[in-house]
């Protein structure tokens, strides 16, 4: 995997680029997260056909708030590829990938019960870990350890 | 006689879900029209309390994900601290590190085969397969002083070196494990009613497997060669020679096939690791770890289940900004509904040990 074919296929979508230890970290915005996802699924040269996992951040203080992690795998070329996506607080809402990989499902309900980011036209965004009455987000970092 | 449907609750207290997962299941008469499996009942916010404890106590937490292979949730997440810190492990460590892992898949697999079979009605094979069992608890027990939660592993290598005995008592084990599978292969690879509780149960296709997400050896099952110990080689992996069983449909009994080769396997990778062991040059058997740095790391390993991974974001301090564990049994237990739908009731319990989750993994 290098940085000059991930420019090429997609580079309109990069926002920013990082790379260490091995891995490649790509940002980008939310609007653009499932045509890119498709791309790096369906690309010959890419072909990520395996959502190794889906989970996300609470940045803050840091502003935006909240970011959502991709970890990416192709069992074809046996590379992998990290997508970040940042989220405003006020609005921590990015559409869900389950088109492209059913693995998502469940990868982003824990994420929606975990820190509250929602996934639009996820077919089933309910709590999977918690009880469905629970209160609050318990990886967001204003959440006490002890519990509310 | 009415058309409808009945609801039955099984689990989260029942021998047959091992553990404490729920599943709602739809029956039209005894074929599922639906299941919805219900999990986190064994949820202690791991994740949480990994952003509240050092490096090294989060060590011991990783036991108790998957209290069936502790060896290689330790392995798992070493092995993502030591990406973070950059730290090359001496190659003994490397090596002693590789025959613990082997030998706890072998146990998490005998565990595994002999509760499934269990499960289906054979109520021997569980007694041979926790004799086998025990001598690997009794290994781990040599070793780092703990059956079933070691905490063995250390950032840049093991809490100590192995001792004459370690080598002893694995060479003893070794010697008669291939005669021994042999025996559980007899007990159920041919048995008639083995396979018709199992041939053509919960299939599945690789593309589909694929996209659910599911690792480990159900996609092998599925016909796929992939394992992260070959294709992504951690550990001085590289070194051994060792083969990736596959299966062909997917099915419960391919599945079966795949965990019993891969005992098989693991058993030659063990014999080649300790045969090949470097000598103790007197060095230390574990690097030295001064300040853990910035950035963020995900690493993944092949464990008995699929693929654990660890994603770890630190900001420079002594606890990680954020610990994210890929479990592979959760991700796995994905798969339950689109396999048992359109089956019978009883197939469900053999999906259900097909999958070989572990609770505490899937809950964390």
């Amino acid at each position: 995997m290098n940085l000059e074919i991930l420019e090429e296929k997609i580079g309109n979508y990069i926002k920013e680029k990082a790379s260490s230890r091995d891995e490649i970290t790509l940002t980008c915005d939310r609007e653009s997260i499932l045509p890119l996802c498709r791309i790096l699924k369906e690309d010959e040269a890419l072909s990520f056909d395996f959502l190794s996992d889906c989970c996300g951040l609470d940045m803050s203080p840091e502003t935006p708030r909240f970011m959502v992690v991709y970890n990416l795998y192709s069992i074809k070329y046996k590379h992998r590829l990290r997508i970040k996506v940042p989220l405003e607080e006020a609005d921590p809402v990015i559409d869900s990938v389950i088109p492209v990989w059913q693995a998502a499902n469940w990868l982003e309900r824990e994420c929606f019960d975990m820190l509250g980011i929602r996934f639009t036209d996820h077919p089933d965004l309910r709590r999977i870990i918690l009880p469905a009455k629970f209160d609050g987000h318990p990886l967001r970092k204003d959440f006490p350890l002890e519990g509310m | 006689m009415t058309e409808e449907s009945i609801t039955l609750n099984l689990g989260p207290h029942h021998p047959s879900t091992h553990g404490v997962l729920r599943v709602q299941l739809e029956l039209d008469g005894e074929i599922v029209v639906d299941a919805q499996p219900d999990v986190g009942f064994l949820h202690r916010g791991l994740e949480k309390l990994s952003e509240h404890r050092t490096y090294q106590q989060i060590l011991v937490l990783t036991d108790r994900l998957d209290y069936l292979a502790a060896m290689s949730n330790n392995f798992g997440y070493v092995l993502a601290v030591e990406k973070l810190l950059e730290i090359e492990v001496p190659k003994r460590a490397q090596y002693i590190r590789v025959a613990l892992v082997e030998l706890q898949r072998i146990a998490s697999h005998l565990f595994w085969l002999g509760t499934h079979a269990h499960d289906l009605g054979a109520m021997t094979p569980l007694f041979y397969m926790l004799r086998e069992r025990e001598d690997i608890m009794d290994i781990f027990d040599g070793i780092s002083g703990a059956r079933l939660t070691p905490s063995f592993m250390r950032f840049g290598g093991l809490a100590a070196d192995a001792d004459p005995d370690f080598v002893k008592k694995t060479k003893k084990l070794l010697d008669g494990f291939s005669g021994k599978v042999d025996d559980y292969e007899r007990l159920l690879t041919e048995n008639p009613m083995w396979k018709s509780r199992t041939q053509g149960v919960g299939m599945m296709s690789t593309e589909e497997a694929l996209n659910t997400g599911i690792s480990g050896p159900m996609i092998r099952a599925t016909g796929l060669e992939w394992d992260l110990r070959k294709s992504n080689p951690y550990s001085s992996y590289e070194d051994f020679d060792f083969e990736i069983p596959t299966g062909i449909r997917g099915d419960v009994y391919d599945c079966y096939r795949v965990r019993v080769k891969e005992m098989r396997e693991s058993a030659r990778i063990v014999s080649q690791a300790i045969d090949g062991l470097p000598e103790n040059d007197g060095s230390p058997i574990k690097a030295k770890v001064v300040k853990f740095p910035e950035g963020e790391v995900y690493h993944s390993i092949e464990s008995p289940r699929g693929e654990l991974g660890f994603y770890i974001v630190s900001a420079g301090g002594k606890s990680p900004f954020r610990l994210r564990v890929r479990p592979p049994s959760f991700v796995n237990l994905q798969g339950l509904n689109k396999m048992v739908k359109g089956r019978l009731l009883s197939d469900a319990v053999a999906i259900i040990g097909m999958i070989d989750i572990v609770l505490a993994e899937v809950d964390r």
